[in-house]
């Protein structure tokens, strides 16, 4: 008798505290710059999420949500703070976001080891695709180095001989010039990097205009890459070499460099002239909500979101359900607007890359227009990854 | 690549980059000489010339308006940075003064970025500069020679108010004894506004010269400044001269040291070595430089006596 009335308190308790744990809506730590040159990265993603969350009402896979957006300023002693209290004073069971590398290198290690999941949605650093894989880790948009890949398959096949790649001087210029000579087994005649803050580029622009290479392949992103194609443009080399790049012209970059950027090629995981019908309602909305093209970081934050989503939905949004959480997650059963989307061994996306061009669209804007798709791009480093 | 056109043409990006200079020098150098201020905050001025020109060109898309409202605007800044902050200061201990006009930068950063934004603006040239112009067999964008030209017209404009006008010999006078000078009867607050008046308009230029080729964003003064520094230490503080002629010397150095460095060290440690260290050497360039001259000349190269 007694043993049955302690096991229908314990039943009650029980349930009330499974539907409490319902109730409150699950939190997700966003991580993003949103200050400083970068925040245009930050801004681009989290409006891409935020999108996602708009159109299901509050929720991700009919589960409430509450988004904490946090600031990392591209410092990554602040980040492990910020991600230290966003684990233990507000105990998120997911962080999303995160635009750099070198704070997602900072951070993934404390994340994980609480058994929290860390969805990237921007930065893809090879030591997480290989070695230092987890299973608590997925990424919504690329490993770092497939951008390039796929512009240096391009430059093979488009023949090219005489190639000069350029990039800042630090790790992330380096690791893109590596993955360009991945794929571009000709060789680049000469890698040149700058310093990560001269904006001048005359003095490399006359020694390519001496030189006179078939093409050039460069990574300079936001304000750099403004300054670069403009002076490029202005030196008149864009008549007398092709530009190849990487990173460099998107739709952070197009607004501020203008008609300069006419015919500079780039390599991207998401095209704003796809003609998937869920790619052209995402670009519709984003556009509406913003005012904005959407640019490819956009477009991972939103497909992360509904990733999210997707998998809160298999678990009720109870995230205590650990494993089934990451076995929803790895299953990625959600309608992507890229098309079709699934996860490598190492929980890095399998999927088609396009080479595109920098002109204007219909509407007169500066856009992207693809030129080559290469489909199911797997990154260099799932082999490293122990996981199966 | 070391062909003689190649050579004239980092010549040529060199003098250009040092008249840039120069125009942020002059003011910079002039304050300190004569006010005895060292204005950290030269390089804010130069950041407001650049979002003043933004501003006015996404309002009209004229780049000749854009320059001009810029001119007036960080006139018109520097004057009230004098009033307010600088004229307070000018009796205080050095230190109090970096601490004040540090203070000054984060406040025109965090300014710029509360009323623009941190997006990055744009000023477009004006379309007779867009193209470039065939020199020595290689292109040069006629726009960095449009720099050159208005750089040494302000050079010859400078030159010509220092040696040739009253207030030129005022500001000469001033650089030398500002003390005598106002034993004299000459209202040295006055003097003091106009100097920091016409710096601050220089700076002001020089950030919307620089704005097309560049990228226009908060922070963006803090680099230059630290040039303009080892510009005016290295030609002696409160000398125009020596602003002129140091801004020209760092301004080669930079610009052919970075052309050249890397290809002298591909040529004697190979070229493995030379695009590891290349880079970094060559941007140390202008500081070895300003040491050499200290070492040899402390009070720098034009320092000591006269403007």
């Amino acid at each position: 008798m007694e043993s049955s009335i302690r096991k229908l308190i314990a039943a009650a308790a029980l349930s009330v505290a499974a539907t409490a744990a319902c109730a409150a809506p699950v939190k997700i730590g966003f991580l993003g710059e949103f200050s400083g040159p970068q925040m245009a990265y930050g801004r681009d993603m989290y409006d891409g999420f935020m999108l996602a969350v708009e159109q299901g009402g509050g929720k991700l896979g009919g589960v409430d949500v509450q988004i904490l957006k946090e600031d990392t300023q591209l410092k990554p002693d602040l980040a492990t703070q910020v991600a230290q209290r966003l684990i233990e004073k507000e105990g998120v069971p997911i962080i999303a976001g995160v635009s750099f590398s070198n704070i997602m290198m900072a951070i993934h290690r404390q994340v994980t080891e609480k058994e929290v999941f860390l969805v990237g949605t921007n930065a893809g650093p090879s030591p997480l695709a290989g070695e230092q894989c987890s299973p608590y880790q997925f990424f919504a948009s690329r490993q770092g180095d497939q951008q390039s890949e796929a512009v240096g398959r391009y430059a093979m096949e488009k023949g090219y001989k005489n190639v000069i790649a350029m990039a800042p001087n630090y790790q992330g210029g380096k690791d893109v010039i590596a993955g360009f000579k991945r794929t571009f087994t000709q060789g680049v005649t000469d890698e040149i990097y700058t310093p990560l803050n001269q904006l001048d580029f005359s003095v490399e622009l006359t020694q390519l205009a001496a030189r006179q290479p078939d093409a050039i392949f460069v990574f300079y992103p936001s304000n750099l890459g403004i300054s670069f194609v403009r002076q490029f443009h202005a030196a008149g080399l864009i008549d007398q070499i092709d530009l190849l790049s990487m990173g460099t012209v998107d739709a952070l970059t197009l607004p501020s460099i203008g008609e300069a950027a006419t015919g500079v090629i780039s390599g991207t995981y998401w095209a704003p002239d796809s003609e998937d019908p869920a790619s052209i309602r995402f670009a519709e909305a984003f556009e509406e909500k913003t005012g904005r093209i959407p640019s490819e970081v956009a477009a991972a934050s939103y497909d992360g979101a509904l990733l999210i989503g997707s998998a809160l939905a298999k678990v009720g949004g109870d995230m205590s359900k650990k494993e089934e959480f990451m076995a929803a997650m790895k299953a990625a059963d959600f309608e992507s607007i890229r098309g079709k989307f699934r996860f490598n061994n190492n929980h890095y996306p399998v999927q088609d890359f396009y080479v595109v061009k920098a002109a204007k669209d219909s509407k007169g804007r500066m856009n992207l227009e693809t030129l080559q798709v290469y489909p199911d791009m797997a990154d260099a480093y799932a082999s490293q990854c122990a996981m199966k | 690549m070391l062909t003689w056109n190649v050579l004239l043409m980092q010549v040529l990006n060199g003098l250009q980059w040092g008249l840039l200079l120069f125009l942020l020098s002059a003011g910079l150098t002039l304050v300190f000489g004569i006010m005895n201020f060292v204005n950290l905050t030269h390089g804010s001025l130069y950041m407001m010339g650049g979002y003043f020109g933004a501003y006015a060109y996404g309002q009209t898309h004229s780049f000749w308006l854009a320059c001009m409202v810029a001119v007036v605007g960080a006139a018109i800044v520097g004057v009230l940075l004098d009033r307010l902050v600088a004229a307070s200061l000018y009796s205080r201990d050095h230190l109090d003064q970096v601490l004040a006009t540090f203070g000054l930068i984060l406040i025109f950063n965090e300014l710029v970025r509360i009323v623009w934004g941190g997006n990055t603006s744009v000023v477009n040239p004006p379309e007779m500069l867009t193209g470039s112009v065939e020199i020595f067999g290689l292109r040069y964008p006629l726009y960095r020679l449009m720099i050159i030209v208005v750089g040494l017209l302000v050079s010859g404009l400078l030159y010509f108010i220092i040696h040739r006008t009253r207030i030129g010999m005022l500001i000469r006078a001033g650089a030398t004894n500002t003390k005598m000078v106002s034993a004299l009867g000459v209202n040295i607050k006055r003097l003091n506004l106009i100097v920091f008046a016409a710096g601050a308009l220089l700076a002001g230029l020089a950030g919307v010269l620089n704005a097309p080729i560049s990228a226009i964003q908060p922070g963006m003064g803090e680099p230059i400044l630290i040039l303009a520094l080892v510009v005016i230490v290295t030609g002696g503080i409160g000398s125009i001269k020596g602003a002129f002629y140091g801004a020209l010397l760092i301004g080669m150095a930079d610009m052919v040291g970075r052309a050249f460095l890397p290809i002298a060290m591909t040529e004697f440690f190979g070229r493995a070595a030379a695009q590891l260290t290349g880079p970094a050497i060559a941007s140390m360039g202008i500081y070895l430089l300003m040491a050499i001259v200290l070492i040899a000349r402390p009070q720098g190269l034009f320092g000591g006596r006269h403007a």
